[in-house]
């Protein structure tokens, strides 16, 4: 069997392996909803004004919330299925929509700050490793530990006292300028300045992270039997950090960004919040203030099988950087 | 005991969060010596900067002490911490133990199930169950307590494996001594190090999630707490920014001090682990 059909067969296996966690996640999902005091009836009759009982009734009936639970689970299994994930009764829209609608701003906000994270993480992991015990390392392990303990809300609402409030560079919240109506070159220019400071400020954890990782595999990879083969046979330092240690080193910083993509959502609300930037974390935020259940049930159920789809996706990256793993 | 002291004693910045950390501790129990109002009174002008109006780190919008706040605040924080991380380490060793020690089909079941947790976005997750529960000191705990114990079952069951088949457990075997003793008693005290370590550790995280639950408006109305402070003073941002700093330093400064205690217990309970750094 080649190469290509056994990786085929191990992403298909590993769909299969996905499966039953979407599964899982879908019915904790449901038990919670039902966890929540009142139903979509009594939201509804709230909303209303008031309500009768007979109406009230009814309008379970309509529903099916008077079935019993198992048989609300299946339809809600159905629904889910069908990418119906209920009616949000303050937007006044399916959740799905306003989930599509919002998805794009935390794509871009989440991807620059992998991007940010990752290659900034490995540098300076990289740097640190290789001044091991001089000042530079000690002054990326002292910045490495302090962005480790610093809360991300905070780290935001510094960075926007400093940044917009005092010197003025960047916008302080938003996506767009809305007053300014821009188009083509200058709309990518002003959202790119208001991306920069929620950027910074959602990398700065895993920037932290990824530095601490890269700096310990890089100084596992130079206890390696192969790098007292590779100084034997008379390579430079150069030579051997670069394209031996460095490979090496990289394979479990790029587990690790898989593995925290779950985190990443969870920074995101609290950043987006933060920025007013308009994506899923602020959505559910909103949704937290409007007591809007449905929506953040929707955007937690969504943004776990975003995690399964990612780690799926690293898994499949790692097969084709480490020739060694079998995928079996 | 006196070695384990020694070895810790040689990092000494966990030395000096050990310090840090006893003084946050005592400046949480004598909350109500230092400040015996409630930190939610109105007590002075509103908007006062620090050191201005008899107010050592101002006050806010509504002219309520900042550093009142943080000192009734530190209470919480450490409270929600400790508890919180004793909660998920209790479920941790609960399903690594049965998982580790029984093998076979309970470890399956029991491993998926900690995947499934581990899949979660955890603090969306958490955001839930605090909105589902009602905000609360123990929704809170719960919620932290939910997301944060897979890390720990992983590691219990993968010390559970390496213990299980030694020596002295089928000893133990042989001796007829029931399973569970066997798991409590002989096996556990074995795997304490590294769960200690790991402990220490997640109080911190413990103490950022709940900061950040607080910040966006789900901590227990009735207790203050450093996230509220911070939540509430965000925006008046423009006018005070100290409303926002002081309890932020706060966070960073206990959050950073529990890490580097954990790293010195790891460099004391897990010398072998040393080079691991």
């Amino acid at each position: 069997m080649t190469k290509s059909t056994k990786i085929f067969k191990y992403v298909g296996k590993r769909l299969l392996q996905g499966i039953p966690i979407i599964l899982a996640i879908v019915i904790i999902n449901f038990f919670l909803l039902n966890l929540a005091e009142g139903d979509a009836v009594d939201v509804l009759a709230g909303e209303a004004g008031s309500a009768t009982p007979e109406y009230m009734a009814q309008l379970r009936k309509k529903f099916g919330l008077d079935q019993p639970l198992p048989v609300q689970l299946m339809v809600y299994l159905k629904n889910v299925l069908s990418l119906d994930l209920g009616y949000s009764f303050r937007h006044d829209m399916p959740v799905n929509e306003l989930i599509f609608d919002r998805f794009a701003a935390t794509g871009l906000l989440m991807t620059s700050t992998i991007i940010l994270a990752v290659g900034f993480g490995i540098l300076l992991g990289l740097l640190a490793a290789m001044r091991l015990n001089t000042w530079k390392d000690a002054v990326i392990t002292v910045f490495a530990l302090i962005t480790y303990a610093t809360p991300l809300f905070w780290v935001g609402l510094m960075m926007i006292v400093v940044f917009s409030l005092n010197l003025g560079w960047f916008p302080t919240s938003g996506m767009t300028n809305i007053a300014a109506f821009y188009e083509g070159w200058d709309y990518v220019v002003d959202v790119a300045r208001h991306l920069v400071l929620p950027t910074i400020t959602l990398s700065l954890f895993y920037l932290a992270l990824y530095t601490r990782m890269m700096r310990a595999s890089m100084l596992e990879q130079y206890g390696q039997d192969y790098v007292v083969t590779a100084r034997a046979k008379g390579l430079t330092e150069r030579r051997i950090t670069y394209v031996h240690v460095l490979r090496n080193a990289l394979l479990p910083v790029v587990t690790m960004a898989g593995v925290q993509v779950g985190a990443l959502i969870g920074g995101s609300v609290i950043v987006e919040s933060v920025f007013a930037w308009p994506g899923l974390g602020m959505l559910a935020f909103e949704s937290l203030f409007a007591r809007d259940l449905n929506l953040l049930l929707g955007i937690f159920l969504l943004s776990s099988m975003l995690v399964v789809v990612v780690n799926l996706i690293v898994d499949i990256i790692y097969c084709f950087l480490d020739p060694r793993i079998e995928v079996n | 005991m006196g070695n384990f002291w020694t070895r810790y004693k040689r990092n000494h910045a966990a030395v000096f969060g050990l310090f840090v950390i006893a003084l946050i501790i005592v400046m949480a129990i004598t909350a109500s010596f230092l400040y015996p109002e409630d930190p939610f009174r109105l007590v002075g002008k509103p908007l006062s900067e620090p050191l201005t109006n008899g107010f050592l780190l101002g006050s806010d919008s509504l002219g309520r002490d900042v550093a009142s706040g943080i000192v009734h605040g530190a209470k919480t924080s450490l409270l929600i911490g400790f508890v919180a991380t004793l909660v998920s380490v209790f479920i941790g060793i609960f399903f690594g133990a049965f998982a580790g020690y029984f093998g076979g089909l309970i470890d399956d079941i029991l491993m998926r199930v900690t995947e499934i947790f581990q899949t979660i976005p955890s603090f969306i997750f958490a955001i839930l169950l605090v909105a589902i529960l009602k905000p609360s000191m123990s929704s809170i705990v719960i919620a932290i307590a939910v997301v944060s114990w897979p890390g720990v079952a992983r590691l219990v069951r993968g010390e559970f494996l390496a213990v299980k088949n030694r020596e002295f457990v089928q000893a133990c075997h042989t001796l007829g001594m029931s399973d569970l003793r066997i798991m409590l008693w002989e096996i556990l005290p074995n795997c304490l190090s590294p769960i200690i370590v790991v402990g220490s550790l997640m109080v911190a995280t413990a103490i950022l999630i709940e900061s950040g639950l607080a910040f966006l408006g789900l901590g227990d109305p009735n207790v203050m707490s450093w996230g509220f402070l911070i939540g509430a003073g965000r925006t008046m941002l423009r006018s005070a920014w100290w409303v926002c700093t002081f309890p932020g330093v706060a966070i960073l400064i206990t959050v950073l001090a529990i890490n580097l205690i954990g790293e010195g217990l790891n460099d004391a309970l897990n010398p072998r682990l040393k080079e691991r750094q």
